[in-house]
């Protein structure tokens, strides 16, 4: 079976859905709407990942205008996983969401909050999938924007401040970003990453290249939320809806470091990237420093959705770290780890939505006693809560395992105490919450909403998926060798 | 000599560069709302200009084929540009909504006096 235009259909299903769910005002018929249709692009996303695993890649001319002039959608085997990835968390999320949008969020404003979730699906799908460095400005755009509207919808009106915190960032590493595509446009004249890749070494001056690589870098480091640019993430996280959290935490910053995974080793090149090392070990630093110091930050939260916040930092420095290693374990440990974090903290952040419906409460000392009540739920945030801080058999463990591999393999034997320690401090935070949650008396009576059968049914496929991942890892694994080779076939040039 | 030349020859670079700066270091140092959005904006129009200054080409027409002209201004610069200034009022519009509302909910747009009274 061939259908030409699966790369198109991806990116419009979302977006045509974004516009047509906003004709009704029914809760029950716009979540049956956005589930469907989430399915439909989990649907696409998988014979999309099927054509290009048996043809190869796939360049489709959007509009019919050849590359390099026309934009290009370009699926290979790096972004085909990622889309799968994406496409199933906002499936999952998307499940989820009835009962908690009812409670968190007032009627007038559901049709948007549903219609920005897509928005935010269509331009972090769009990102993927795009060839084209402009268009993935404006698909970055497209997801930002959304974001900002969703984080803003939060109950607490301190979700204000953090979406216009978030917005000032964003948008500052958006126009980073910017100005390293015009400086590389200015220089090559072709916006079109595959095109790009091969003039950028014909140049007549490499120092251009070299700003806009540092402004790429820095842009789309803010979109990841690595470590000295943190700052938007924990509040965007605490105060945005229980939804919008699971979302954001498990697809938005998984999907800029695909971006900086693509400019790293297919646009720029190993050889320019990491040619002498000092990029290399500028992330490095950071990386350590926000895997040790977002978890020692953690450690001391007493808010529960902000430790897992400061958590997704310490655990984007494990993936930077890996992308930092620049070697073929390195690269596979930071794409497992990629889907790996995405279902983990897509499993925690859609628990503690649970949680917070129940105990209309995020501090931690409230969730005494919150085991006994509530099993399933507790059960599926503990078995995340041992992968996050990767116990054997777990996910978290096969995506370690691989980034200290690349860390031996280069010789760089400290890094491997710093993963230990970080790790040790996930123990740390985690362990106390396991323990506050199963262990200890209950203190605070839950009110009387009733979670949906969907709700709980929902995190708990989630954390059997991070579960089964961790025991079969053939999956998982062999996509990211597969994609990890294609990454570095390009060093020997 | 050389270096006055070269000043002239890309002053537009050095307009580039001054309005980037200045826009980030309103972003940068200005607490109330309203004038960090407008740093932003001033930083996004330095962009704008990157892009469409090199775009043109002194004597070059609109590509419009034509026996009288031969040197054409590429127009790629502009449309991408045209892109960028519609993300770009978008990015305000939404900016300065949430200001509105933050000035409803908190009775201030000063960041430092919304820091004393939350916690955040």
């Amino acid at each position: 079976m061939q259908f030409e235009h699966l790369p198109a259909t991806q990116i419009l299903i979302p977006l045509i859905g974004a516009v047509f769910i906003l004709a009704s005002r029914k809760n029950i018929v716009i979540w049956a709407t956005v589930s469907l249709l989430t399915l439909l692009t989990f649907i696409n996303s998988i014979l999309l990942y099927k054509q290009v695993s048996a043809s190869g890649i796939i360049s489709y001319a959007m509009g019919g205008w050849e590359p390099p002039i026309g934009i290009e959608y370009r699926i290979d085997s790096v972004n085909s996983i990622l889309i799968v990835l994406v496409s199933f968390m906002a499936l999952l999320v998307a499940l989820y969401a009835r009962k908690s949008i009812e409670v968190e969020i007032v009627a007038e404003k559901r049709p948007v909050f549903y219609a920005m979730y897509l928005l935010c699906l269509t331009g972090l799908l769009g990102i993927l999938a795009t060839g084209d460095a402009f268009n993935a400005f404006v698909f970055l755009e497209i997801s930002s924007l959304s974001t900002y509207v969703m984080i803003a919808m939060g109950k607490d009106k301190r979700s204000l401040i953090a979406s216009y915190q978030y917005l000032i960032m964003g948008t500052i590493g958006a126009t980073f970003y910017v100005i390293g595509i015009g400086l590389i446009f200015i220089m090559t004249g072709s916006l079109n990453l595959n095109d790009i890749s091969e003039q950028i070494n014909n140049v007549s001056t490499i120092r251009p290249i070299l700003a806009s690589l540092a402004f790429i870098t820095v842009g789309i480091s803010l979109k990841l939320a690595l470590f000295p640019l943190h700052s938007w993430l924990p509040n965007a996280y605490t105060y945005a809806p229980s939804v919008a959290t699971a979302f954001l935490a498990s697809t938005a910053t998984k999907v800029a470091v695909y971006l900086l995974i693509r400019y790293f080793f297919d646009v720029y090149g190993y050889n320019i990237v990491f040619e002498d090392y000092w990029l290399s070990m500028l992330l490095i630093i950071l990386s350590i420093a926000a895997m040790i110091g977002a978890s020692l930050v953690a450690i001391f939260q007493n808010n529960i959705k902000k430790m897992f916040a400061y958590s997704s930092i310490a655990q984007m420095g494990y993936i930077t770290l890996g992308v930092a290693i620049a070697n073929h374990s390195g690269l596979v440990g930071s794409l497992v780890h990629i889907i790996n974090h995405a279902l983990i903290k897509g499993t925690i952040f859609m628990a503690i939505g649970c949680f917070v419906m129940k105990l209309n409460s995020t501090t931690i000392e409230d969730f005494a006693g919150i085991g006994k009540k509530m099993p399933l739920t507790m059960t599926a945030f503990t078995i995340a809560s041992l992968s996050l801080i990767g116990i054997p058999g777990t996910v978290g463990f096969i995506s370690k395992w691989y980034i200290i591999t690349g860390a031996i393999e280069k010789g760089w034997w400290w890094l491997v105490i710093s993963i230990a320690l970080s790790s040790l401090l996930a123990l740390v935070y985690v362990g106390r919450i396991i323990e506050i949650a199963w262990f200890q008396e209950p203190k605070i009576k839950e009110n009387t909403i009733r979670l949906s059968h969907e709700m709980i049914g929902v995190t708990l496929i989630a954390s059997i998926t991070t579960l089964y991942f961790g025991l079969n890892t053939e999956l998982t694994v062999d996509l990211a060798k597969i994609a990890a080779d294609s990454l570095l076939s390009g060093i020997s040039k | 000599m050389i270096i006055i030349n070269q000043f002239i020859a890309s002053y537009n670079y050095f307009i580039i560069i001054f309005l980037m700066i200045a826009g980030l270091y309103i972003v940068v140092a200005r607490g109330n709302m309203i004038k960090k959005l407008i740093g932003l904006s001033v930083f996004q129009t330095s962009v704008y200009l990157l892009y469409i200054s090199p775009g043109k080409i002194i004597g070059g027409t609109a590509p419009i084929i034509n026996d009288n002209y031969t040197l054409y201004s590429n127009p790629l610069p502009h449309v991408l540009i045209l892109t960028a200034i519609v993300v770009g009022i978008a990015t305000l519009a939404l900016g300065l909504s949430l200001t509105i509302r933050i000035n409803e909910e908190f009775n201030t747009i000063e960041e430092d006096e919304i820091f004393n009274k939350e916690e955040l």
